[in-house]
């Protein structure tokens, strides 16, 4: 039975892990090939199946009519991105602390309720928020500006970070906080030389959070920028003309996921260990 | 010297109701309780953690009532291991005299000096992840003690420690708090047997007072209430209601006459206090066995008399069947008497 149950997980851990590589593997062998490689059919090795060219990579550097160049968007991104992660990541830690240690109260209004608050930001469909972000912007004269995305992303981001650390931060004994201001800190001293190092696993989860919504957004990318500022997502979709070039795509896909993947694999230790083990029996 | 005055708080648990007490430098206070009885309260009153209502703390005649936590000069040892665990045990140690302002080879020079004292000189870079239970809490004992703070306070330290370790380290404490003449040290405790062991003066708390406080044989011998004698005697005193008429003692169907040197009050109610070795085997009064326990080398017996459930102490291991019927005496010599309003009015030829 238990051998039974042994080959019955490996089997569906084994097509679990092909359903979620097959649309890389896919993509690769996609960005090798030629518009006639394309159209013969689904070939899957190089020099045996298809001759492989690297057009769709090259075309992505390269300006005119041959390609499009990501270095600009992919720059703006980055820059958009972190800038309102590392923002979004500082308020929304500080604004957890504060949530997670002391009780706040102005009328009905509780903790629990400012926390929901923050979280509803996140309820309402994107749409609702577009035309009044249009109109903030072009008030502040950042419309199509990395700066204007920047404000509007720490704005979606910030109730990721809030959410994620404010549980975090419940799961860290009050009495750490206590101990280290008995041992001479200030109560944001103990935040800073206590608490915040004993929260990596946290800010690592809220962090990746940020930058996977910020890095993946397209809509408010679309719908506040023109010409000045591209960010990759609306990039991508900007190559899909009458002729859809699926060879430039799908490096152009695969690039746009490495930052993430790569970050990933870099945080993934601090996110599984139990930094709070040994704060308190 | 440490003085509290009308200590009042109002604390979601237990309120501390106008507190007053004077500890001074030298001392070990037990602060003796059962859960909930305020001790907790009362130490983090003291170090500023919990707001107080009313009253006032005077360190060597200053008010410190209303300075921050970090300027009060006083140290606190959770009941849970409470370590920083991204520091290594030296570091840790080390922690509050970097906040002293000293310099890190110093800090660390009198950090490892502390935990050699403490037994933990060759741990002094791991985590305390890597540590047992009772060495987590020797790093906690130490980082308290290292600050040379005023004022050293221990909340049910050795409460989550098993037996063995409890028992060995409650046979160091004295060693290890030893050199801390400048400070009065507070220790709160559930167990009576360790607050009379380890205090020179023991405080009994209930329901957020002080109900009796003095060297722990005295209020071992004569606690001054009811709720007091309930706190202090481990296995628990059986109290059963009674009256005193015509110079004899009267409790269900029970009679006593007084001997042993006992003076009964004038004519009236009292609650009779029966101390676990008041009772033993052989006698007038009948009784059907509940259930019985070992503790170390004596053996545990509750009983059920018509008057109420008491328990019996009895000397070395011994079978009790339950549910048998058991014959004893009751010792006068070991029973205490309450007034209504539960002042111990016990009085004895000596």
């Amino acid at each position: 039975m238990n051998k039974f149950y042994h080959i019955l997980k490996t089997l569906f851990l084994f097509g679990w892990s092909l359903f979620v590589v097959f649309p890389f593997l896919w993509a690769l062998t996609t960005s090798f090939k030629d518009a006639n490689a394309i159209t013969s059919g689904a070939t899957y090795i190089p020099w045996v199946d298809y001759e492989p060219s690297t057009q769709g990579w090259t075309s992505l550097f390269t300006t005119g009519s041959q390609g499009i160049n990501i270095v600009g968007p992919f720059i703006d991104s980055a820059a958009v991105t972190l800038i309102a992660s590392l923002v979004s990541l500082a308020l929304g830690t500080l604004a957890a602390y504060g949530l997670s240690r002391f009780e706040y109260r102005l009328g009905f209004v509780k903790n629990a309720d400012i926390t929901f608050f923050f979280i509803s930001q996140r309820i309402m469909p994107p749409i609702v928020l577009a035309i009044p972000f249009f109109l903030m912007l072009k008030e502040l004269g950042a419309l199509d500006t990395i700066f204007g995305l920047v404000l509007v992303y720490v704005a979606l981001l910030l109730p990721i970070a809030v959410w994620v650390m404010t549980d975090f931060f419940a799961g860290i004994p009050k009495e750490l906080d206590e101990m280290a201001m008995t041992d001479g800190c200030s109560p944001i001293g103990a935040f800073f030389r206590v608490i915040l190092p004993n929260s990596v696993p946290g800010l690592v989860v809220a962090g990746m959070f940020c930058l996977i919504f910020g890095w993946n957004d397209f809509f408010f990318a679309f719908t506040l920028t023109f010409t000045e500022t591209q960010l990759l997502p609306v990039s991508i979709v900007s190559l899909n003309s009458s002729v859809t070039p699926w060879w430039s795509l799908s490096a152009f896909a695969l690039i746009s996921v490495a930052p993430l993947a790569c970050v990933a694999v870099i945080v993934e230790r601090y996110m599984s260990r139990g930094t709070m083990s040994g704060a308190i029996r | 010297m440490l003085q509290v005055d009308q200590l009042t708080t109002d604390d979601p648990k237990v309120s501390l109701q106008d507190i007053s007490f004077q500890f001074d430098a030298g001392n070990i206070y037990t602060i003796l309780g059962r859960t909930g009885a305020g001790k907790t309260e009362l130490l983090r009153a003291l170090m500023g953690l919990n707001p107080l209502v009313e009253g006032d703390i005077q360190l060597d005649g200053q008010s410190i009532a209303k300075r921050p936590v970090k300027d009060r000069s006083m140290s606190l040892v959770y009941q849970q291991f409470i370590n920083y665990p991204h520091l290594s045990v030296l570091d840790n140690v080390a922690f509050p005299l970097r906040r002293q302002g000293k310099k890190k080879a110093e800090a660390q020079l009198l950090a490892a000096k502390m935990l050699t004292t403490v037994g933990l000189g060759d741990f002094l870079q791991r985590r305390p992840a890597q540590l047992s239970g009772g060495q987590q809490q020797r790093v906690a004992l130490a980082r308290a003690m290292v600050k040379k703070s005023r004022i050293l306070m221990l909340d049910e330290p050795l409460a989550n420690l098993d037996y063995k370790l409890r028992e060995q380290l409650r046979e160091e404490f004295p060693r290890l708090v030893a050199g801390n003449d400048d400070s009065v040290i507070l220790y709160t405790t559930t167990e009576p047997r360790e607050a009379m062991e380890l205090g020179n003066t023991m405080i009994v708390m209930t329901d957020g007072r002080i109900v009796a406080s003095g060297p722990p044989a005295d209020l071992f011998a004569h606690p001054p209430t009811k709720d007091a004698a309930s706190v202090i005697s481990d296995p628990p005193i059986s109290f059963i209601s009674g009256f005193v008429r015509s110079g004899a003692l009267y409790f269900g169907e029970g009679q006593l006459a007084p001997n042993n040197g006992l003076h009964l009050p004038p004519d009236g109610p009292v609650t009779i206090a029966l101390r676990p070795d008041a009772i033993e085997p052989g006698g007038a009064f009948n009784a059907t066995i509940g259930l019985s326990e070992f503790s170390g080398s004596e053996t545990i017996v509750h009983l059920d008399f018509d008057f109420g459930r008491a328990i019996m102490l009895v000397e070395g291991i011994e079978t009790f069947v339950a549910g048998t019927r058991l014959s004893v005496s009751i010792q006068t010599e070991h029973i205490m008497l309450f007034a209504s309003d539960g002042q111990n009015i016990t009085t004895r030829t000596k």
